[in-house]
């Protein structure tokens, strides 16, 4: 009875939403404000190809330094609530279940090659659709790979924590340097903006992009440790 | 206009796991899905009629293209939600730790 209820009022709900914004943001209808703007501008003033990524990394790029701060404190969070040190981590790991020799082999050999395909989505950024973000999550999905097929599998926390901290300096530091030169503002850009199109080109949106996949992998993998390390333990005690 | 339905239909369903499902990774589930409704929404508000996607190649110029900001800010958002999701994952590992099941209706002390 109650169930009925709760379903017909989410389907009014939904469709009296679906009314409202019909009514109020036109389905296909072309409302671009400052949107018409970075379209017309964004080969000028930035050489990249991608809008997206001329919007994240150069209009809005001090937002995607505090998008970036969000992830790191989220994984940072994330360590501290499910800590256990390296010694318990390998004392932990108790596989029950043995992956068969193909998965094993198999996911060592695919390993590289995700790890490429990331790094090819990471560089062309601002060519193609993909950028640090996407590049940094496939790096991330090759270890977690990794995890699944080796019971032993383990990630030195530190050289994550030192490739995580570098790459976060060096986006910071390529924002400070822009206050330095021409543009006089954080994040500005002071490389050459090259010819549209090819891979050295938009000036620092690449390093940055680079910086932020490498930030963003390491950081997932060290989730993924982190949940992983879980594994092999009792529920029920604290 | 079937993707606002389709997002506000993916948002609905999410609204529905946190607040009826009983199970703590159910109701993550459900986050997961509020979160994808309102990113599509977000990417389908941008939508122009016939746009392409906001990458410049050849035969493409600026006013084939669909609003480009709403997809930044979805980008945005997906990298925090994948974040807020993790930490959610977190939280339940804890909390089945301590109370050694994932039925909310168990977890009746407030205190630990």
């Amino acid at each position: 009875m109650t169930r009925s209820i709760v379903y017909s009022v989410f389907l009014a709900l939904i469709v009296a939403v679906v009314l409202v914004f019909l009514v109020a943001f036109p389905f296909g209808q072309n409302k671009m404000g400052v949107g018409q703007y970075y379209l017309d501008n964004t080969v000028k003033q930035t050489g990249a190809e991608n809008v997206v990524t001329a919007i994240t990394l150069e209009y809005r790029g001090f937002d995607t330094l505090g998008e970036v701060t969000v992830l790191f404190a989220a994984a940072t969070g994330v360590s501290l609530l499910l800590y256990l040190t390296d010694e318990e981590k390998k004392r932990r790991r108790n596989p029950r279940v043995q992956p068969n020799f193909v998965v094993r082999v198999g996911s060592r050999i695919i390993f590289p090659f995700v790890v490429l395909f990331g790094l090819y989505i990471i560089v062309h950024g601002h060519l193609t659709p993909g950028g640090g973000f996407q590049g940094g999550a496939i790096i991330a999905s090759g270890v977690l790979m990794l995890y699944l097929a080796n019971p032993d599998m383990h990630v030195s926390r530190n050289n994550l924590l030192i490739t995580e901290g570098l790459a976060g300096l060096t986006y910071v530091l390529l924002g400070t340097a822009g206050l330095f030169t021409a543009g006089r503002s954080f994040l500005a850009n002071f490389l050459p903006l090259g010819t549209p199109g090819l891979v050295l080109s938009a000036g620092i949106l690449l390093p940055l992009y680079i910086a932020v996949g490498v930030k963003v992998g390491s950081e997932f993998s060290g989730i993924i440790d982190d949940l992983f390390s879980q594994a092999g333990e009792t529920g029920g005690e604290a | 206009m079937i993707f606002y339905a389709a997002a506000l239909v993916l948002i609905a369903i999410g609204l529905y796991a946190i607040i009826i499902k009983k199970n703590l990774v159910k109701i993550i589930i459900g986050l997961d899905l509020i979160e994808t409704g309102v990113n599509l929404l977000i990417v389908s508000i941008g939508y122009v009629n016939h746009g392409t996607a906001p990458i410049f190649s050849k035969g493409v110029s600026a006013s084939m293209m669909v609003d480009a900001v709403p997809q930044a800010l979805t980008l945005t958002s997906i990298v925090i939600g994948a974040s807020e999701l993790a930490l959610a994952a977190a939280f339940v590992v804890l909390l089945y730790r301590h109370y050694g099941t994932l039925d909310i209706r168990k977890m009746r002390n407030l205190r630990w």
